[in-house]
């Protein structure tokens, strides 16, 4: 049975979680197409036609599906998807908001954020906070699952040359409508993406502190990201929470500063390569998961390492 | 207008659940059992919308076993108006969730249905969204905030890159983030009053759900162990560590 992907993209470029899922992919099966919705998305659909190991791409270019609004883009998937053995997407917020509606109008029971693929109709997914890992099987159908980019190796971006297809389906539910986006701007990169991460907690005491972090992570070419601490109490925005519920990273340098480690915190990023901690709490949870703990006052500690890189 | 909150009864989230040592499934024997975070953020969401005028009425739904009647009390205590439990000790999966919740959505026709954007223990998210799928109605997940205005309702949403606002028509569906409230402290008074509002309990047979299962859960197993690495003495110690044997920097 082949597999359907579904592309994630802003209309401009393929994003690297794609690369992921097509990974998840290529782990369950050889024969793979990649559905790209959007509007005016049509270099979206080149750049997926050059993956490695994609068979087919598929276009659906319409001002429906412009937005990813999820009553819109789940019809389609399910309109498309029926006739898939497997349809992947990945476990991002535009993923998840979308793939549980088409699996519904499938009849299908979606399986979340899987991390491994054990045969073609078992998968391995975290449960509560990742303190336990179960080995899911399923009997529909077809099988329909999002993926934790972050547990598989992307694939190549260059190597395929899969014929695109245009798509002529419009769905439009008509129930709901785009008003406005606030994306937030930085030249760092992107969290899920990078491969060192520094983050702060409730120890940084306000937003403005966090000024230390950023100059620490451009000197690492690092992300930032936050606490559910330190998002709750307004010191930065919610697209930089890692987490649980938050976003899912496992770079090669994790810098948690002034993070106690409450386990829903863990739960983001605990499979990253190398962890350092920064605490003046020696007791503090985060401790049992670093590599590296140093135990002191983060307001010295943290201008003091930017000085010696 | 009417307003119906899913709440669900989950392992409290300050309880670290551990496999069974046959690795069959979660031991949750005699751990605290809470309301799901998520829920109760949608519970007071729609607490607020009655204090501002908005609804007029709120039902928290729950489903599960007997004792899910706690949770609905609760939501009852934090000002939910009546309580229906669809009680079951079956296992119910996300798809029969969403299904016994579409039932309910035909008998009790509200305007709008506000559930928590995931379960802290299956951790799916899933629910809102196939309930949407299952009704034809709009979905605001990831909710950071709600504006209801005339016959329709603004979902301010927290997505990956920031904020994303959508306008639904209504009846819709709204799922909670974090960020959406603070939920408020039940009252003494308002627990006790709590055990006066109605509570009316039905099945998955009475409402003409199969619940089946879908999946089938094989094994559970703790995750891979990290060690606790090693303490260092100081800033240049972390530095020469980081460089010559992590090689991360």
């Amino acid at each position: 049975m082949s597999i359907l992907v579904i592309a994630e993209h802003d209309n401009a470029e393929l994003k690297g979680a794609t690369l992921n899922t097509i990974a998840a992919a290529k782990a369950i099966g050889s024969d793979i197409a990649v559905l790209v919705a959007g509007a005016g998305c049509a270099a979206v659909a080149d750049a997926a036609a050059k993956v490695d190991g994609v068979n087919k791409v598929l276009l659906a270019d319409n001002a429906a599906y412009e937005h990813q609004l999820a009553e819109n883009v789940a019809q389609l998937v399910a309109d498309l998807g029926k006739d898939y053995g497997h349809i992947l997407a990945p476990a991002t917020t535009t993923g998840k908001n979308m793939l549980p509606r088409a699996a519904a109008l499938l009849d299908v029971q979606p399986i979340s954020d899987i991390i491994s693929v054990e045969s073609a109709d078992t998968f391995k997914r975290p449960i509560y906070a990742g303190n336990v890992i179960a080995t899911v099987q399923s009997s529909d159908a077809v099988k329909v699952i999002s993926v934790r980019a972050t547990a598989f190796d992307a694939v190549s971006a260059e190597g395929g040359s899969a014929a695109v297809e245009s798509v002529d389906i419009a769905d439009d539910a008509g129930v709901s409508s785009f008003v406005g986006e606030e994306l937030a701007k930085s030249d760092r990169p992107e969290l899920t993406a990078a491969s060192v991460v520094v983050s702060g907690g409730r120890g940084m005491q306000n937003g403005e502190n966090f000024e230390m972090l950023y100059k620490l992570a451009d000197k690492l070419g690092a992300a930032v990201g936050a606490s559910r601490a330190a998002v709750d109490a307004g010191f930065v925005p919610n697209d930089m929470q890692v987490g649980q519920t938050g976003k899912i990273v496992a770079p090669d340098l994790y810098i948690a500063v002034g993070i106690s480690g409450a386990i829903q915190h863990l739960a983001g990023m605990k499979d990253s390569k190398v962890i350092v901690a920064i605490n003046k709490d020696e007791e503090a949870p985060i401790f049992s998961v670093a590599d590296y703990g140093l135990v002191a006052d983060l307001f010295e500690a943290v201008p003091e390492f930017e000085a010696k890189l | 207008m009417k307003v119906l909150v899913a709440v669900k009864r989950v392992v409290d989230y300050n309880v670290k659940v551990r496999p069974k040592a046959d690795g069959t499934d979660v031991d949750i024997a005699n751990v605290k059992m809470s309301i799901n975070p998520f829920c109760e953020i949608a519970v007071e969401e729609a607490v607020r919308l009655k204090e501002k005028g908005v609804v007029s009425e709120i039902i928290a739904v729950s489903m599960g076993p007997k004792q899910s009647q706690e949770q609905i009390r609760t939501a009852l205590a934090l000002g939910a108006d009546r309580g229906i439990l669809v009680e079951t000790d079956a296992e119910l999966q996300p798809l029969a969730v969403a299904k016994c919740l579409k039932a309910i959505v035909e008998k009790e026709e509200p305007q709008m249905v506000i559930l928590g954007k995931q379960t802290i223990d299956g951790d799916n998210n899933q629910t809102g969204q196939m309930l949407g799928a299952l009704t034809g109605m709009g979905q605001g997940t990831f909710a950071s905030e709600v504006v209801v205005a005339g016959d329709t309702v603004k979902v301010t949403r927290e997505i990956d890159g920031g904020l994303q606002t959508v306008e639904l028509k209504l009846p819709a569906i709204v799922t909670t983030d974090l960020r959406l409230n603070e939920p408020r402290y039940a009252s003494l008074p308002n627990i006790m009053k709590a055990k006066k509002k109605p509570l009316d309990t039905t099945t998955p047979d009475e409402l003409g759900v199969d619940i089946t299962p879908r999946t089938k859960t094989l094994k559970v197993e703790p995750p891979a162990e990290r060690q606790a690495g090693v303490k260092v003495a100081d800033v240049a110690e972390l530095v020469e560590k980081l460089k010559n044997e992590a090689k991360v920097i």
